[in-house]
């Protein structure tokens, strides 16, 4: 940790600011047949006659409408053309070197995780993982990639992970909050022991499968609604790992929530503590449910909070726990938050190190 | 204030707008059916490039189900976040008395007044014949 350490501190260099871990970045391609390179010829075939189609309602696009084109920032379409996200040296110019980001960790929301065929899924996940690392980490080291899985067929997952497993420019695996059952179910455990054997961690983002209803009430209307509807997914699959046991069989394994808000996370705590108290021996713990969040979870800030007096976010900060918290951007997507405005309340020199690199460093190795 | 000239009148037609730096500071310029306004290109929610956003009309819904369109091409939408801000003050579309975006004064004076009122024109030449948009910096 050291070393990365030593090449954070900027302190020597001409730029004095500090060297930012950014736990959220989304790669885009730049034409749909990107990852034709890195597949066989069977699945380049799959391909071009069925196309990609994914556990949800509609083949080709989510189930509402976006509030921004491609989700994005109006201003992060690459000035050469292709998609927000395409261009690593725009990337670059506009989000890596403007906000002096040291290591950005990819979380390519494309699919190919939650095809519903699973060896296409198998098949694709191993493609956009190879992309990830020739198209991002070889151009831009300072751009990490996630490892994706077919998560509902863990031996595929399980290899592509032990595949990847001690390649620097794999520095977590990628699961998402919506998923075919709670992610604390067993048949998910074979994926959280090669995660915990490789020392690598769970980046859990927002989306997935979108086979069920946003809301447990069926489906709103609204895009505004199932934006919202989000943060509850990611509640759920907290309480599963917890409750479920996931934290005690693998003592030592680390999941990241990102994108699904935090705010909750002190009353998800409080209320599954209370719980506990009086229906302690359904569940499989041995602590309150509280003390493996404290151990095992932590959130990425982005979206963050916006209280209507600034004070109050940093009263959630220490509920949680300043240790539980590292910065997330969401670039190129519309509700990016920028490192230096994100939020309104003054940090200290010591947690906004905390928030913006150390405690990253504390989750993820960067090698 | 010191006024600047930032353009000619003909390089920022009805329903467009034109960036320019004056004093260091990026200004959007907003022709509004032959009126300009001047908006700080910095959202004061998170900093985004503001004058690089949409610009769009008023949406309002007085019940559900009813929604009323008005004033297109009067508002304007934040690239990140679509925090939107009326282009004639700068004000908030939710929040209008407590968050505007800054707004700077702008006028049109033709080139001869230019001239004699020596106003500050580092960028754009000057000729008689031409309408220039002045900005209050």
């Amino acid at each position: 940790m050291s070393v990365t350490t030593d090449r954070l501190d900027r302190a020597n260099d001409a730029d004095q600011r500090l060297g930012i871990i950014d736990t959220d970045i989304h790669p885009y391609m730049k034409t749909p047949r990107d990852l034709d390179p890195y597949l066989s010829a069977r699945w380049r075939q799959y391909l071009s006659e069925y196309d990609k189609f994914v556990c949800g309602p509609y083949a080709a696009r989510g189930t509402y409408p976006r509030f921004s084109p491609n989700t994005c920032r109006r201003d992060s379409w690459p000035p050469d053309g292709g998609l927000p996200g395409s261009d690593v040296d725009f990337m670059r110019e506009q989000h890596l070197d403007a906000s002096n980001i040291a290591v950005g960790v990819l979380e390519p929301l494309l699919n190919a995780n939650i095809a519903r065929n699973h060896d296409a899924a198998a098949a694709f996940c191993t493609a956009m993982n190879e992309w990830q690392k020739q198209v991002f980490y070889v151009p831009e080291p300072r751009l990490r990639a996630s490892i994706l899985v077919p998560q509902d067929d863990p031996e595929a997952a399980v290899k592509e992970i032990q595949s990847r497993a001690g390649d620097p420019a794999f520095v977590q695996i990628q699961l998402g909050s919506k998923t075919s059952e709670p992610l604390g179910r067993k048949r998910y455990w074979p994926i959280f022991a090669a995660a915990q054997e490789a020392n690598l961690s769970i980046g859990l983002h927002i989306g997935g499968t979108q086979s069920s209803a946003p809301s447990a009430g069926g489906w709103p209307q609204f895009y505004m609604e199932d934006h919202h509807m989000l943060v509850h997914s990611m509640q759920n699959q907290a309480a599963s790992l917890v409750l479920e046991g996931v934290f005690e069989r693998f003592p030592d394994l680390k999941v990241v929530m990102i994108e699904g808000g935090f705010a909750w996370w002190p009353n998800l705590a409080w209320r599954l503590d209370n719980h506990w108290k009086k229906m302690r021996d359904e569940v499989p713990l041995k602590r309150p449910p509280s003390e493996y969040m404290r151990s095992n979870l932590w959130i990425a800030t982005q979206p963050v909070e916006e209280p209507e007096n600034p004070e109050d976010l940093r009263q959630v900060f220490e509920w949680i726990g300043w240790d539980r918290i590292v910065y997330s951007s969401d670039y190129p997507h519309w509700d990016y938050d920028d490192p230096r405005t994100a939020w309104r309340i003054k940090l200290s020199d010591e947690e906004e190190r905390m928030l913006l690199r150390d405690n990253a460093l504390a989750v993820y190795n960067f090698g | 204030m010191p006024r600047h000239v930032v353009a000619t009148t003909t390089e920022i037609p009805a329903g467009t707008r034109k960036l320019v730096t004056v004093r260091g500071r990026r200004i959007g310029i907003f022709n509004l059916n032959g009126e300009y306004f001047g908006l700080f290109d910095r959202c004061p929610h998170q900093g985004g490039s503001l004058c690089l956003g949409l610009t769009t009309g008023l949406v309002e819904a007085p019940e559900p189900g009813t929604y009323e369109y008005s004033r297109r091409g009067e508002i304007l939408r934040c690239p990140w976040h679509g925090w939107e801000f009326d282009i004639r003050t700068g004000q908030s579309v939710t929040d209008p008395e407590s968050i505007r975006a800054r707004s700077y004064q702008v006028e049109v004076a033709g080139g001869t007044e230019v001239i004699e009122r020596k106003l500050v024109a580092e960028t754009v030449p000057v000729m008689v014949e031409e309408n220039y948009i002045i900005v209050d910096v």
